[in-house]
């Protein structure tokens, strides 16, 4: 049913800090492999340095890094997707709707907060991605 | 099974750059948490200490007023007549800087690495750079300087062209027009435009060359190595941050005082300050309206619609004319200042104080105190382009575009005061009374479609101050943030909200032109941080492959 899974990931997070991720990671991962489709690790960043690089080519390399990781961990065909955007505060939400058709994705499957107050004036990623994008979208909550 | 060349969405391959080599993470002081629902991504000191500051500043404004009206009223001219020469100095040293790097090798060096390209489009970069950088300004002096230097402050010891009686003198007519339009261009040309040119360039290349994070302190680097993560840079930033949010909200404070000038000139709206805080309300709004829209749904589209409506009102008075009459005075104000540009950039052995001091001493002051923010703004737009083209479009493009803005508003203001000045508006309201806000109107005044002209006049002063906040925003978020552009929503709309709440406080207590001669002041040490960022960045320039 499912060809390509596109799975955002945050890598500011350690695994520990960030459990709706991992939980979004093996979600996606038992999906891929039922469905036998390819996970594509979509990751973005801005022009300027910085937490996980110093530059676009090197928040690619660790986003390789990572793809790699959860490939060989998790026996699965993966790939990574940088998006380079010039406020990532901002552009955060439209970038990745536009990766998701972009990427030909079927499902995304993206880790998001529990609702809380400021939804009501800034909705979050992952309602953004559930409300615009054309693929299935799973919310995961930590 | 992933591999790199599956790796795609990066505009283009970045080649190489000389990384600096420093256990510093970004972020790594940063508190990041939540306040309740809201999320926070700050850099410790910098922000805590830089928001309690500006708060303690506030509250001393308002609580002793006429003290704090007394330190920084003495202290601001007393820097401008004490260290004249160190400000005309430092800003010839930072014109021939650049002019050195647009023709040296080093002009090959490109911002982001060898094979980078660049982020925004010509016309969406220059629009930026303008409207952060001194789009509010020409709206208020584009009349008003040209005409106030030709008659009153006499540059270079030049004779006015009125006598006592305000009749016309002939014979001095002719170079008082010249000087008037020179000395104006001075002060908008090269010198301002280099200002921000070597901020812009500091920080563009110890950020995206460098590695470095977006924030004032990574420019030192190379002058004290890894103290700058220490107290050192901490300092630093918080006088920017200091600077530019004083800055900002003073400037919105008197900004609104003169967009009700204008609205009661034009509407017959009553000056009061109520109208005055719904001003400051409205532009804040748009402005956190714009900051939501990010740099290029909001900053961007802003600056390319404010200079838009700029331009057509630039060819409306350039028309209306009489066009032959400007064309000639931009072209022989253009050959004056080129003639005169080193006797007034020279500091030593003048007499014309109240021009060297009161005008071109304050405005380097100014100008030096403002660029942490339009510096910092202008190198997150700027990735991509060589230093040669940098420097190129960041000093000469901007320089032409202002004198020409100068020489056609100028021009045609001074020509109405010398067809007929005693039914000249503009001589009532620049020569005979000082009244800044009133100037571009009176000059409308006398034009063709002039209701118009002047509601147009009223938006554009408005909508400069909203890509100013905006952008000045965007700014001290990113420095109080450790030089994260990606800390959380909620942190931009606290900066936008607290710049127009800063304003109001001050508008309605006083206390505003107290902490603008303030801000004017914190332009001695950073005229300082201007010269040491020369040395950084000719020292981080040749490490880089070119």
């Amino acid at each position: 049913m499912f060809n390509t899974i596109m799975v955002p990931v945050d890598l500011r997070h350690a695994p520990a800090q960030a459990p709706a991720q991992e939980k979004a990671l093996t979600i996606a991962a038992e999906l891929a492999h039922s469905h036998a489709a390819e996970v594509v690790y979509v990751g973005v960043t801005s022009p300027e340095p910085g937490e996980v690089g110093h530059n676009p080519e090197e928040y690619a390399a660790r986003l390789q890094d990572f793809a790699q990781a959860q490939s060989e961990a998790r026996s699965q065909r993966a790939r990574a997707h940088v998006i380079v955007a010039h406020d990532p505060t901002i552009d955060l939400d439209g970038k990745l709707t536009e990766a998701a058709a972009e990427l030909g994705a079927d499902l995304v499957v993206m880790a998001t907060h529990a609702p809380n107050v400021t939804d009501y004036i800034w909705s979050g990623h992952g309602a953004h991605m559930a409300a615009h994008a054309a693929a299935s979208v799973f919310l995961v909550r930590g | 099974m992933a591999n790199a060349e599956e790796i795609t969405g990066i505009p283009a391959p970045e080649g190489h750059t000389e990384l600096i080599d420093t256990d510093y993470q970004i972020g790594q002081d940063n508190l990041e948490g939540k306040l309740g629902p809201f999320g926070f991504d700050v850099h410790n000191p910098v922000f805590m200490v830089s928001a309690v500051t500006i708060v303690a500043f506030v509250f001393y404004a308002l609580a002793l007023p006429e003290q704090a009206s007394a330190v920084f009223g003495w202290l601001r001219p007393w820097l401008t007549s004490t260290f004249d020469w160190f400000f005309m100095t430092a800003a010839n040293i930072f014109v021939l800087f650049c002019l050195f790097l647009i023709v040296s090798p080093w002009g090959r060096v490109r911002l982001g690495g060898k094979d980078a390209v660049p982020d925004y489009s010509y016309t969406g970069w220059f629009a930026m750079l303008f409207a952060a950088g001194m789009g509010i300004g020409l709206m208020f002096f584009g009349v008003l300087e040209p005409v106030y230097h030709m008659a009153v402050s006499h540059p270079l010891g030049t004779p006015s062209p009125f006598d006592a009686d305000g009749n016309l003198i002939p014979a001095n007519i002719e170079r008082a027009k010249e000087m008037g339009l020179a000395a104006t261009i001075y002060h908008w040309g090269l010198h301002p435009w280099a200002i921000y040119a070597v901020v812009a360039l500091a920080l563009s290349l110890f950020s995206y060359n460098k590695g470095l994070p977006l924030t004032i302190r990574s420019a030192f680097y190379p002058i004290f190595g890894e103290r700058i993560w220490g107290w050192t840079g901490h300092v630093i930033d918080i006088i920017a941050v200091f600077a530019t949010l004083f800055g900002l909200a003073t400037s919105l404070g008197f900004g609104a005082q003169q967009a009700n000038a204008g609205l009661h000139h034009v509407f017959g709206i009553p000056v009061s300050t109520p109208i005055q805080i719904l001003l400051i309300t409205a532009i804040t709004g748009v402005a956190l309206f714009s900051v939501l829209r990010g740099l290029d749904g909001g900053v961007k589209l802003l600056s390319e619609i404010n200079m838009g409506i700029a331009a057509l009102l630039l060819i409306f008075v350039l028309l209306v004319g009489p066009t032959l009459v400007i064309l000639t005075d931009f072209g022989k104000g253009l050959l004056t200042y080129a003639q005169e540009i080193v006797p007034l950039s020279n500091p030593f052995g003048r007499t014309d104080d109240s021009y060297r001091d009161g005008w071109t001493a304050f405005y380097w002051a100014w100008w030096i105190s403002w660029s942490p923010f339009v510096g910092m703004f202008i190198a997150r737009v700027s990735r991509g382009r060589t230093v040669r083209e940098f420097i190129t479009c960041v000093l000469l493009i901007p320089s032409v575009v202002c004198v020409l803005w100068m020489a056609v508003f100028g021009g045609a203001a001074i020509h109405q005061v010398l067809a007929d000045p005693a039914a000249s508006a503009v001589k009532a309201n620049v020569i005979d009374s000082y009244n800044p806000p009133l100037s571009l109107f009176a000059l409308l005044d006398g034009m063709p479609l002039s209701a118009i002209t002047s509601v147009i006049g009223v938006v554009l002063v408005i909508v400069f101050f909203v890509t100013s906040s905006d952008s000045g925003s965007l700014v001290i978020d990113t420095i109080t943030a450790g030089g994260k552009v990606d800390a959380p929503v909620p942190q931009r709309v606290f900066w936008a909200t607290f710049e127009g709440a800063v304003a109001i406080v001050l508008l309605v207590g006083g206390g505003l032109k107290a902490l603008q001669a303030m801000v004017i002041s914190t332009g001695l040490p950073f005229t300082l941080v201007l010269l040491l960022m020369c040395w950084a960045i000719w020292k981080g320039l040749k490490a880089e492959p070119r």
